[in-house]
């Protein structure tokens, strides 16, 4: 079927707790020298005065979608405001939309995979997270949606790194690594961050699931690292208390085999996994390797939808791995454990 | 210019593409109105390029940005825009800002957010609030009585009178509403790829479903027996003559191709409607033996605008990147 343009346009979901900081980054973002045109999606217009692009307001409208998915909502109001957006192709470069400091990111990311016509137009590049390196490790106690921003977030920039002590910082490093140890962190004053950093991410492109694997490889790695580090950081200034930085009820679990995984057996366990415990996992990502198949099969998911394919051949020499790594709330490790452990072929 | 009456041997494919004259509007075109015989494009954003029967073509703006939805009664388009502003738009040319504007000729409605404003023809504006933004207006055929599409169903307003509102559930986000001719039935196009659908004398519901892509164009047929649906790769027609409605029956399929149907536009007298589709080919079929005209070749971005003049001579179509033409018959 020919497109009009085959090229979809990126959307990046800009969130973050109240005051952190997502304003500033989005005015840096519309006033650097880029010469590129955003449409950029807004709940308060306000700050925000930029001549050259185009700016909409939006009003956080949840919709539950009748497709028997329970927990799956959609941004209605971002379904119509793209859908009003893609009529002016060629008049902006990409999409930018700025959440509610309270917003959960996952009815936004979630419009981009259920919609047909946004996904026909619009593909969701990455979700970026402003947290207030003073105040998040607060917030992470008293407020969940800070802690699903962080949860959901494939970059994360810990703005405002000026007011606090490098142990502050080391602090809320490690709380931000106890619930994603995948995203990519970035320490800003003033937002001040490189814009490649925070724009065209491809985070959500399954193709580009192989970019991303040196931190995804690694991250099981870092993630130990980091605890015992900030483990014994954190009883040298004797704050005391907190024995390690992983969160009571968000954690990420990964999961390994270096032996083939049975496709007959694993694609029914993981749909059924996100069937019944979608409402717990956030976010989930998976290069896993078949026996008899010679393809890479990576997968990525949201809540509830997952999307998957055969990415590409293995290499020669290339270790025929699997590895999946799910982020959520409260996730329930063992069954999760034992369940794909069931999958492997022996 | 004589009424069009398809020839009896019209079984296979007949093509009238020699005959169309197209038409640059040169910008993106969201919808077409006949005013009279002037083929008025709404482009998506800042004006509206009106086309004479003779192919001349001049631009009048409307708005300042983006143009969100127009609506026209064939002696008026009224078009809201991006800049807040909802304007009228006659066969003349002349743009009229709605809000100073008193057009004693009939009511009009239009939404902003979560209200419904209705303004009679003597120009008394009422307003109604919904629970959510409004997805889609439409006015009954009979009396002064408005169908507001929300999320989670349908408010029916009588705006002159003190009543409640009457309230059509269903769950999900309804974004287009038409009543039937007969003012028996109300259907809505869904956010999910179906259409719901409400007897109105007893509030049963129909659920029409099996599309694979949202319907985003309705057209009812000359005399409303039936109700031609986009969405699918092929016109999906619901038949709608019997009291029942489409109740336990199965929708006619017309006119396959190897495309999605993106709008359909039944002519206002005869039983023959105009398809246009994804991959810009533009149908007209017979509805009752499904024969097809070729009105336009494939191989172009999608329809994204078909109409009719009140008299069914002319056919006004474009695409979404702003190729247009008109057919005379």
């Amino acid at each position: 079927m020919p497109e009009l343009t085959s090229k979809k346009i990126p959307v990046t979901v800009l969130t973050g707790y109240l005051g952190a900081g997502k304003t500033t980054l989005l005015n840096r973002i519309l006033s650097e020298n880029h010469g590129k045109k955003y449409a950029v999606i807004v709940n308060e217009f306000g700050e925000i005065g930029i001549d050259n692009d185009l700016i909409v307001g939006a009003d956080e409208e949840i919709f539950e979608m009748n497709n028997g998915c329970i927990c799956c909502t959609v941004r209605g109001d971002l379904v119509r405001i793209l859908d009003g957006l893609m009529k002016r192709k060629g008049k902006f470069d990409a999409i930018i939309v700025e959440t509610t400091g309270l917003a959960d990111p996952a009815p936004v990311a979630q419009t981009f995979f259920v919609d047909e016509d946004v996904q026909k137009n619009a593909r969701l590049d990455a979700v970026v997270t402003v947290a207030d390196a003073k105040w998040l490790s607060d917030r992470l106690k008293d407020a969940p949606e800070a802690k699903n921003q962080i949860a959901f977030a494939d970059v994360i920039v810990i703005n405002k790194t000026d007011l606090v002590s490098k142990a502050e910082l080391a602090e809320v490093e490690a709380r931000i690594r106890g619930i994603n140890p995948y995203a990519k962190l970035h320490r800003t004053e003033r937002c001040q961050v490189a814009l490649s950093d925070v724009l065209e991410r491809g985070a959500f492109d399954l193709d580009r699931i192989l970019e991303i694997e040196p931190e995804f490889l690694e991250a099981g790695d870092d993630h130990d690292h980091d605890h015992h580090h900030d483990h014994d950081h954190h009883h040298g200034h004797s704050h005391g208390g907190l024995k390690h930085y992983h969160d009571e009820d968000m954690q990420s679990l990964s999961l390994r085999s270096d032996k083939p995984l049975d496709p007959t057996k694993f694609m029914p366990w993981l749909q059924n996994l996100v069937a019944s415990e979608g409402q717990k996992i956030l976010r989930s990502k998976g290069i896993l390797a078949f026996s008899d198949d010679d393809d890479r099969y990576v997968f990525q998911g949201v809540h509830m939808m997952l999307e998957g394919d055969h990415q590409r051949a293995w290499k020669d020499g290339e270790p025929r791995e699997s590895r999946l790594v799910f982020i959520g709330r409260e996730l329930p490790e063992q069954t999760i454990r034992d369940g794909f452990e069931r999958c492997i072929t022996t | 210019m004589k009424e069009f009456e398809p020839g009896d041997n019209a079984a296979s494919i007949v093509s009238v593409t020699d005959r169309v004259r197209p038409v640059a509007i040169g910008m993106p075109v969201t919808a077409v109105h006949f005013l009279g015989d002037t083929a008025a494009f709404v482009g998506a954003e800042e004006s509206v390029a009106m086309v004479s029967g003779k192919g001349e073509i001049s631009r009048v703006p409307v708005h300042g940005g983006g143009i969100l939805c127009a609506a026209s009664d064939g002696m008026r388009i009224v078009m809201g825009g991006d800049d807040g502003k909802l304007v009228t738009l006659s066969a003349k040319g002349e743009v009229t800002l709605v809000n100073v504007a008193l057009h004693p000729e009939g009511a009009m409605a239009w939404s902003a957010g979560k209200t419904a404003f209705v303004r009679s023809g003597k120009g008394e504006e009422k307003s109604l609030d919904v629970p959510s933004t409004v997805g889609g207006l439409a006015f009954a055929p009979k009396g002064l009585r408005l169908a507001v599409a929300h999320y989670n169903g349908v408010t029916l307003w009588f705006p002159n009178m003190a009543a409640k509102p009457e309230y059509l559930e269903w769950a999900g986000s309804h974004l287009g509403v038409v009543f039937s001719p007969d003012n028996k039935f109300l259907v809505t196009a869904m956010h999910e790829p179906a259409l719901h659908g409400w007897r109105l004398a007893d509030s049963r519901h129909m659920r029409m479903s099996g599309y694979p892509g949202r319907v985003r164009s309705m057209s009812w047929s000359a005399g409303g027996k039936s109700l031609a649906t986009s969405g699918a790769d092929a016109i999906i027609m619901w038949p709608f003559a019997s009291k029942d409605g489409p109740m336990g029956k199965e929708p006619a399929m017309l006119a396959p191709l190897q495309a999605r149907v993106s709008m359909v536009a039944c002519h206002p007298k005869q039983d023959i409607l105009a398809a246009g589709y994804s991959d810009g080919s533009i149908l007209m079929v017979r509805l009752n033996d499904g024969a097809e005209i070729l009105v336009r070749r494939n191989g172009t971005a999608a329809v994204s605008a078909l109409a009719w003049n009140s008299k069914g001579t002319l056919l006004a179509f474009a695409a979404e990147d702003g190729d247009a033409g008109l057919l005379g018959l």
